[in-house]
């Protein structure tokens, strides 16, 4: 199966060189679009943070399925952070509290 | 606790004795289960956080790299030479169980025309346009692990909640709304039983005064 990516046209450029698929979006109706595109033909699929923030609820749907796997990236802007957010929510829905965090401060 | 709408006949009662002990086992299973794949998820989830921190540094390194390259050839000739990529990059899911949840398993190969990982001929392009394209090829090993990595712990956490949620039932209420209905039907039966005694021995102080 193929791997996707999803962002602007900046960011996923360099992408294109692995031979990813590539979807270009400018709009959140764009990113949607793409997403659901992507998410029918590829395997693996990265979103660019700035893009992911925007359709985080369509991101979501995704989440208990198999396949695709969804996961963030950063754009040249740096990390968002959004990335490691979602890492924490999931620690937090398992455990019930966050574990890493802790780790981190101690 | 309120106790199950059931009729206090000895029939109910082993049947409900039968489920407690199920509901018992069960409880004990999940339980287990819910330890075990905590256990998997905290070292899945901390080997995800440090894919996680070098992969974001190395991701943001590589489009810095192509923003770059792209400050010094015009944006035309760049997506003219990025138009046809040389490799081209298929991924194979493989199922791999975790206590009994299904996780993907990628593995990926590389399908290259030749070896050169530069798409594009040396005239119109920069130098700063090769290091982006070198660093970005480094890159996707990391990147695929992590999606591995990140696709289970999230499946994970998901078949946590779950198994979670059916031990806390299970604990709080199937177990003591059971013990209570058991309870209940014992008493109301001892209670018939001494109802009947009494009876018994007041027909027998009856039939003695009679004579």
């Amino acid at each position: 199966m193929k791997i996707g990516v999803l962002g602007d046209n900046e960011n996923v450029m360099g992408y294109k060189t692995l031979g990813f698929e590539v979807a270009c979006c400018d709009t959140k109706e764009a990113a949607v679009c793409g997403l659901r595109k992507l998410a029918r033909e590829c395997a693996v699929i990265f979103v660019i943070e700035d893009t992911a923030k925007d359709i985080q609820e369509e991101i979501y749907e995704y989440q208990e399925e198999k396949t695709p796997a969804i996961i963030l990236i950063p754009g040249s802007g740096g990390s968002l952070g959004i990335g490691m957010n979602a890492l924490n929510l999931q620690v937090e829905k398992a455990v019930g509290s966050n574990i890493l965090e802790g780790k981190d401060n101690g | 606790m309120a106790r199950l709408n059931v009729n206090p006949t000895r029939m109910e009662l082993t049947k409900l004795k039968k489920r407690l002990a199920t509901a018992r086992r069960g409880h004990k299973l999940l339980k287990d289960k819910r330890d075990e794949l905590m256990k998997r998820f905290i070292e899945l989830i901390k080997q995800n956080q440090e894919l996680r921190l070098g992969m974001e540094q190395k991701a943001a390194e590589c489009s810095r790299a192509f923003v770059m390259a792209g400050a010094v050839t015009s944006p035309e000739e760049l997506s003219q030479a990025l138009a046809y990529p040389s490799c081209n990059v298929e991924v194979q899911v493989s199922d791999k169980n975790i206590m009994g949840v299904t996780v993907p398993e990628f593995t990926y190969s590389v399908k290259e025309g030749s070896n050169d990982p530069y798409c594009y001929g040396f005239v119109n392009t920069c130098a700063d346009l090769d290091s982006a394209v070198v660093k970005m090829n480094e890159l996707l090993p990391v990147l695929l692990k992590l999606a591995g990595t990140e696709k289970a712990a999230q499946l994970l956490a998901c078949e946590i909640e779950h198994t979670r949620r059916r031990v806390n039932a299970l604990e709080y209420i199937m177990i003591p709304q059971l013990e209570e209905t058991i309870k209940y039907i014992t008493m109301k039966m001892e209670e018939n039983e001494r109802g009947n005694i009494t009876r018994l021995m007041k027909v027998k102080d009856m039939v003695l005064e009679k004579k």
